[in-house]
């Protein structure tokens, strides 16, 4: 097999210019899908027979709650790729994907705390999945402080991938928290295997809103990405020509 | 539209109070974001671009 292009992604230069024509497309797509699937879920999509209109929240809690643990998934991965390749780019990725990855987990806490006010009528229970989701908050939290307190940078890589490995035991709690324990959140509303158990009129916005917000959050990353990369490889005269040519 | 009036999609059936805050708060954590990593944006290019101008008139 040809790695050359594995050792190309780890070059913060090649990484720039490729990932350049993306950033923007991926946001305004990722915009609008967004703004497509909330407006149908919030007008169009019939009531639920239970619920009545508070699972309208559903369009915004699934997606953040996904996105959060996905971004988990890739800073732990990329946490490992840095621990034993040395990769160059992926604490570059750490650094601009924890924020982000925080403000979802946030977002899956508060919104989900709002839903369970009328739905089971409490905001908060310590139950495992509650209480996981909240850990990965902190993990983010976590992350987030210990690349702000490090000033030499590359023990900040070293000790913020170890600790996004870590934390990716926090996963799989996640996950089978609702099959483990005892809990009042509901088992996954979707998976890959099987036809969703609602309605077609219901789920299609979630789908959109689902894809939206992974093409914002890829946007919002490789342009946290690229300044990251521009700040740290400053030295280089490629920098130099990019800042002084065409600006970011 | 899933609602009969206006009155009606802004209230949710009592659901309004819960609903809105969520959306409410979620595009302003949205936006937050944003603006965040475009400022970021700007400031590192802005800073790296007075430094070489800088070297270059030593």
């Amino acid at each position: 097999m040809n790695w050359a292009w594995f050792h190309k992604l780890g070059s913060p230069k090649w990484f720039f210019h490729c990932s350049r024509p993306w950033a923007l497309p991926l946001f305004i797509v990722g915009c609008v899908s967004l703004v497509v699937g909330l407006i149908w879920g919030l007008a169009f999509a019939p009531e639920d027979y239970q619920q009545g209109n508070s699972f309208r929240i559903i369009y915004i809690h699934v997606p953040v709650a996904m996105l959060a643990q996905s971004c988990y998934l890739a800073l732990g991965v990329s946490g490992l790729v840095y621990l034993v390749w040395q990769m160059k780019i992926a604490p570059t990725f750490i650094k601009a994907v924890a924020p982000i990855g925080a403000v979802m987990a946030l977002m899956a806490l508060v919104s989900g705390a709002i839903w369970g006010k009328p739905t089971w009528g409490t905001w908060w229970v310590w139950d495992a999945r509650l209480t996981s989701v909240l850990m990965l908050f902190l993990l983010y939290m976590g992350i987030i402080a210990l690349q702000n307190s490090l000033t030499d940078l590359l023990l900040a890589n070293k000790a913020v991938a170890v600790l996004s490995v870590v934390g990716l035991l926090n996963l799989p709690i996640i996950k089978y928290s609702v099959e483990w324990w005892n809990t009042l959140h509901q088992g996954a509303t979707f998976t890959l295997t099987e036809k969703p158990a609602m309605p077609v009129e219901m789920w299609l916005p979630l789908l959109f809103s689902t894809i939206g917000l992974y093409c914002l959050v890829a946007g919002l990353a490789l342009w946290r990405m690229q300044t990251e990369i521009l700040a740290r490889e400053h030295r280089s005269h490629w920098v130099k020509e990019e800042v002084m040519k065409h600006g970011l | 539209m899933a609602f009969d009036s206006l009155t009606d999609f802004f209230e949710m059936g009592r659901h309004g109070v819960y609903v809105w805050s969520v959306y409410g708060f979620s595009v302003v954590s949205l936006i937050f974001i944003t603006w965040s990593t475009l400022s970021r944006r700007r400031h590192v290019q802005k800073t790296l671009r007075k430094r070489f101008q800088r070297d270059e008139t030593i």
